[in-house]
């Protein structure tokens, strides 16, 4: 009913006889770094106060987030993305993999890609993936498969097309929670995890 | 609302001598605009992605029937419900009818602009609903009982010590916090509560993509992202101006808007939200509603202000404006303020109920030269000026002025003579100081600024000696 009166008042608007101006041909180039692919991502991980470190195979994911727990003496207890649930977690760290609940302090992610332009990380939601774990815990480490990464917003775009659909959430994320709302100053942790920790696996 | 009550006039002039608001306007501008400026400098072709952006817009616009209708079959094809609202009051109806099926109790809210414009909250709250806005300021200022005063810092008027006020008053039992981490770190606790209460959820959409039938929000604390995955039903409100045609086009835009807004190259968060949870999720929302409101766009669409319905709210326009700056948001007396304000306000709510708007602007031109879209905010500007006009709104005493001013401007042995004359009562006036602190007829102006003294002789008569004439 109001989709038809508020589309009769558009058309109504632009008229039957003026000539219609149609999209520009071409968009400015995406940036692309080449070789420095790589360095460019990690330069704006820091610059969005991530922390990142290295690792040669999935297997040393357990090890790092232990440690990474251990060293901010953080409760023995995490949500795990189903496709790392699978990995030799020690029997010690409690986990699961439901949804993230409202006490849950830390989680560990597997990322569908990640963009070196602006240094985000893209997550696709579903079973694999939810999207409770990337804002609900204060802790959230992500982990890259080095061959996702893209140049820019334009490669993941693809990379989405060719899933074939779009999932109910693709979460980019640049960086720990934060907010400039009280007197412009910057606090990380707003409501969002309040650190983000990237492993990015590169054999 | 109160801080509206009154005239443009009456209300600035309360802002200027409001030191709090004052303190507050002295330590946001400067921040805003040197970030931006970086950003923009950081990044190559900036100049050309505004062009694009302004011609994506544009070509949109022309066609925004044919974009809307494949906009809401992609929504639908998705599994989501569209609803168009020809006006505010309709778009609460359909709000207010989604809340009630779904058997609402509380009510989460992300930062939207269309949600202020169209008063949804006191609507929400009237019908007996709890409507928690999450986003800090907006919490900050539903705390307050106020409207926001900048679309993307809505709390920006708010000193430290008032927010602590503010907290300390409404959440009893808690010890005050005085510093800034103190006071974010207790509205996360606070907050965090209503998220995982909350029954539907009501977020902005910076854009809407036609490709997909996807929703995006940018935002830096991850708010609007709990509010719509936590609640079971989550309603998108948006103006029907904001679709774009592909992912590819929304990277253009994206580039823009976190640079041009807070100086940031992305926004922490930027989600593209397309359909309720699929078979098999284990998060997200049951329903997805999206709610276009027309609300006099499509007014907009057929006249002279097309060019506005570009604006993607990022909120340079206000943080380059001298007004803007000296009188803060409130001022403008509803929920757009600024130069973007100046223009959508008069045309949403009457040229003669904001005579006022357009016509305290300086036409200084920084607001467009900073515009991602390109506006032409000043020319529009302009333009409201001359309808006011031509629909008899100039008071009397200005029309009476502008009268004298236009028989003397045609009589040019008068108008030189009493140039010369003015000029030198003034460098008179302002001795050896070189400024005028006070002038009779001009307290008004002068109580908050000096008036720069003129050299003494006229343009004309400094022209005429260089070139030898007497």
């Amino acid at each position: 009913m109001s989709r038809e009166q508020v589309l009769a008042r558009v058309r109504a608007a632009l008229g039957d006889t003026h000539e219609r101006k149609s999209l520009p041909a071409a968009r400015p180039a995406a940036p692309h770094y080449g070789e420095a692919r790589m360095a460019q991502f990690v330069e704006r991980l820091e610059a969005h106060a991530c922390t990142w470190e290295r690792i040669a195979a999935l297997d040393e994911v357990p090890v790092r987030v232990m440690n990474w727990l251990a060293e901010r003496q953080l409760p023995a207890r995490i949500a795990v993305a189903p496709p790392l649930a699978g990995l030799a977690w020690p029997d010690d760290l409690s986990r699961h993999s439901d949804k993230a609940g409202i006490d849950e302090v830390s989680a560990v992610s597997k990322a569908f890609a990640a963009i070196a332009e602006s240094g985000s990380l893209a997550m696709y939601s579903g079973p694999d993936s939810p999207i409770t774990h990337n804002y609900a815990p204060e802790f959230h480490i992500i982990v890259l498969d080095a061959a996702d990464l893209r140049d820019n917003q334009e490669g993941v775009w693809e990379m989405v097309r060719a899933t074939g659909a779009m999932p109910r959430a693709l979460n980019l994320i640049a960086g720990p929670s934060r907010t400039g709302d009280v007197e412009q100053t910057i606090q990380l942790g707003a409501h969002g995890p309040r650190q983000v920790h990237v492993l990015i696996v590169e054999p | 609302m109160s801080v509206y009550e009154g005239t443009f006039k009456s209300r600035s002039d309360e802002a200027l001598h409001n030191p709090s608001l004052q303190k507050a306007l002295r330590n946001f501008k400067p921040l805003f605009v040197a970030k931006r400026a970086d950003a923009v400098a950081a990044l190559e072709g900036f100049e050309q992605l505004r062009e694009t952006a302004a011609a994506i817009k544009d070509a949109v616009l022309d066609n925004l029937d044919e974009w809307l209708e494949r906009y809401a079959s992609a929504v639908e094809a998705a599994g989501g419900h569209v609803h168009f609202a020809s006006d505010a009051e309709e778009a609460r109806t359909i709000i207010l009818d989604i809340c009630k099926k779904a058997d609402a109790k509380t009510i989460c809210k992300g930062k939207s602009m269309v949600s202020e414009e169209i008063g949804l909250n006191e609507e929400l709250e009237a019908a007996g609903y709890k409507v928690v806005e999450t986003d800090l300021g907006e919490y900050i200022i539903q705390l307050a009982h106020e409207p926001p005063s900048h679309i993307i810092a809505p709390a920006i008027h708010k000193t430290r010590e008032q927010v602590a006020d503010l907290f300390e008053a409404n959440h009893p039992g808690r010890p005050r916090e005085d510093t800034v981490a103190g006071l974010v770190g207790e509205a996360r606790t606070v907050l965090r509560e209503k998220f995982f209460q909350s029954d539907v959820g009501i977020t902005g959409g910076n854009f809407l993509i036609a490709e997909t039938g996807t929703s995006v929000i940018v935002t830096n604390e991850g708010n609007g992202d709990l509010t719509q995955t936590l609640s079971r039903v989550h309603i998108v409100t948006s103006g029907i101006e904001r679709v774009l045609p592909t992912l590819d086009d929304l990277s253009v835009f994206l580039r823009l808007l976190a640079r041009s807004a807070t100086g940031q190259d992305t926004e922490c968060y930027t989600t593209l939200s397309t359909g309720p949870r699929r078979p098999g999720d284990p998060d997200g929302p049951e329903e997805y509603h999206v709610v276009l409101v027309d609300n006099g766009r499509s007014k907009m669409l057929g006249g002279k202000f097309r060019e506005m319905l570009r604006c993607i709210r990022c909120g340079a326009c206000m943080n380059h404006c001298p007004v803007y700056g000296a009188v803060g948001g409130h001022a403008y007396g509803w929920v757009y303020p600024g130069p973007m304000g100046s223009i959508l306000t008069p045309l949403f709510n009457g040229l003669a109920e904001h005579y006022d708007l357009p016509n305290a602007c300086t036409l200084n031109g920084r607001c467009q030269s900073v515009c991602p879209v390109k506006i032409p905010l000043t020319e529009l500007i302009r333009t409201l000026r001359s309808e006011q006009v031509k629909a008899g709104l100039m008071p009397a005493s200005q029309r009476r002025m502008m009268g004298v001013w236009g028989w003397v401007a045609r009589n040019p042995g008068l108008y030189h003579a009493l140039e010369r004359f003015g000029s030198r009562l003034l460098r008179a006036r302002a001795g050896k100081s070189g400024s005028i602190a006070g002038l009779p007829g001009a307290g008004a102006w002068t109580s908050v600024r000096d008036i720069p003294a003129p050299d003494g002789p006229t343009f004309l008569e400094t022209f005429k000696a260089m070139r030898g004439e007497k």
